[in-house]
């Protein structure tokens, strides 16, 4: 037997819409009132979904795109060349250089004869987008590494973060290392 | 009339005055925090312990605030507003019984600010004032959206107030006084009236929601319909008089819910506690019971603030018309019947 069109659901979810007269205790609201009520107060004995950031933070998920960090090698040397090829792939034009020669004397502090004299990004241009990341061919910079949020600021002028704010730290870069050796 | 008599009762005024004026501050916190509780968030947390320095932080903003006024002829009107809707708000508070009365430096210190014989026919006097603060700065604004916040607070005040004066005559007529002072005294061991009268307790409930344009009947300041209602022009400390004319509001009509209706200042066990602990320790006791009454009120508005949504305009209007003005006159005559019967 055929069904007919009023008794086919096609999303398996058709509830039959009933328009029955409503009894008296349903029309005087009460009781619908008291129900809701206590399902009101219930909710307001259950626990919180509130994080409190910032004393709390959520917990990230390993590629989850944060502020950027420039990163150190073992030796605690800095990565970057100052190639610009972040620069480059950068689509929100976020991020500008300038590079400078290593001297003598100056072996420990960068990996390559080159480095960034100033590195900054704009923190209130970059989208997050982690391309930067794609295109640096000497492993410098990261969006995944640092796990914390771009803070808010007052001024449009401490958006733009320096080296100070972006290099690793050293004792992150020792940790790592004491970590490599020990495996 | 001696010199102590007048001190006595400024300081009791004045002391009415400044916990009518914290009560309504902390509403405001309260009603914030309420909401969040019931949405299951924690609401203001960062001005001081659990937020308790929110109201000054909230007050210290609305102070700060550009006075702004609107291209208006009737300027006059436009500031008067809101000083009606704050004076009504704190004038009902004279009548009040907070409590019997206290025994210091050897004099009996009644706890009412005046004992008047028509003091429920005066509250309801002033409330009706009320609804003029709301009307004249929402006339005065200028604007179309305030001038139908205005309409609606004055029709849906005028439905309501028949119904909720029915109410009290069944009430009347059972306690046979209109002083709340004596209302609270028959009152007393546990012979709250709302027992003998639980259908003029719900309709003078939801009236006393209507009255005060709490939730579910704050069409006058419906904010997806009419912006703010009639403070939509307002702004800085004169919309700030309105906001806490709502909520001082709330606490006076929490009060006379609980005077009228759950004995006031009384709990189970009042006499005992005179006679055998001291006249202080009971009534300090009663103030407390009638404040924690007070305060279960106030909580209540809030939560069903948080529970039902807003009625439509022909709803309101329905209900008030149609159903409670009908059973207010019905408890009338059934409370009638029963003190013919029973006396």
């Amino acid at each position: 037997m055929s069904a007919s069109i009023q008794s086919i659901s096609l999303s398996g979810s058709k509830k039959q819409v009933s328009n029955k007269e409503m009894t008296f205790l349903e029309r005087l609201y009460l009781i619908a009132i008291v129900k809701g009520l206590w399902i009101t107060i219930k909710h307001f004995f259950r626990k919180k979904a509130t994080i409190h950031y910032p004393e709390q933070t959520r917990e990230f998920s390993p590629v989850y795109r944060g502020q950027h960090m420039l990163k150190r090698d073992e030796l605690g040397r800095e990565n970057c060349t100052a190639c610009g090829l972040c620069a480059l792939s950068c689509p929100a034009e976020a991020i500008t250089m300038k590079a400078a020669e290593r001297k003598k004397g100056e072996e420990m502090l960068y990996r390559e004869e080159k480095y960034a004299e100033i590195y900054e990004i704009n923190m209130l241009r970059c989208i997050f987008c982690g391309l930067c990341e794609e295109a640096c061919p000497k492993d410098a910079i990261y969006l995944t590494i640092s796990k914390e949020l771009v803070p808010a600021q007052y001024n449009r002028e401490d958006f733009i973060f320096g080296k100070d704010k972006l290099v690793m730290p050293l004792e992150m870069a020792m940790k790592n290392a004491q970590l490599k050796n020990a495996n | 009339m001696d010199s102590a008599f007048i001190i006595e009762k400024s300081v009791f005024i004045v002391t009415i005055f400044a916990i009518t004026m914290v009560m309504a501050m902390y509403s405001t916190w309260a009603e914030r925090k309420v909401a969040a509780f019931l949405q299951d968030r924690v609401g203001p947390n960062r001005a001081g312990w659990g937020g308790l320095l929110q109201p000054l932080a909230d007050g210290m903003k609305l102070f700060a605030k550009e006075e702004f006024e609107p291209n208006t002829p009737n300027k006059f009107l436009f500031f008067v507003g809101p000083a009606i809707a704050m004076s009504t708000a704190l004038m009902t508070s004279a009548v009040i019984p907070w409590g019997d009365k206290l025994h210091i430096f050897g004099r009996d210190v009644v706890l009412q600010a005046t004992d008047i014989d028509g003091s429920l026919l005066y509250i309801f006097a002033i409330v009706s004032i009320g609804v003029y603060g709301i009307m004249i700065g929402g006339w005065a604004s200028n604007n179309k959206f305030s001038l139908m916040g205005a309409v609606r607070a004055a029709s849906q005040m005028v439905s309501y107030e028949v119904a909720m004066g029915l109410s009290v005559i069944a009430l009347i007529m059972m306690t046979g006084t209109l002083s709340l002072k004596e209302i609270c005294v028959q009152q007393s061991g546990f012979h709250w009236n709302v027992f003998y009268q639980p259908v003029g307790f719900l309709i003078f409930l939801i009236c006393a929601f209507a009255e005060t344009n709490r939730t579910p009947f704050d069409l006058a300041e419906c904010e997806s319909e009419l912006i703010g209602g009639y403070h939509t022009e307002y702004s800085s400390m004169k919309m700030g008089f309105y906001l806490f004319a709502e909520y001082a509001n709330m606490f006076i009509s929490s009060t006379i819910i609980a005077v009228l209706y759950f004995g006031g200042y009384n709990y189970p066990g009042m006499h005992w506690m005179v006679e055998n602990v001291g006249v202080n320790t009971a009534n300090i006791l009663g103030i407390g019971v009638l404040f924690a009454k007070i305060c279960f009120f106030i909580f209540f508005y809030m939560w069903v603030r948080w529970t039902i949504p807003r009625f439509r305009y022909d709803q309101l209007m329905n209900l008030g018309w149609k159903i409670l003005i009908p059973l207010s006159i019905l408890n009338i005559i059934i409370t009638g019947i029963c003190i013919l019967a029973f006396k």
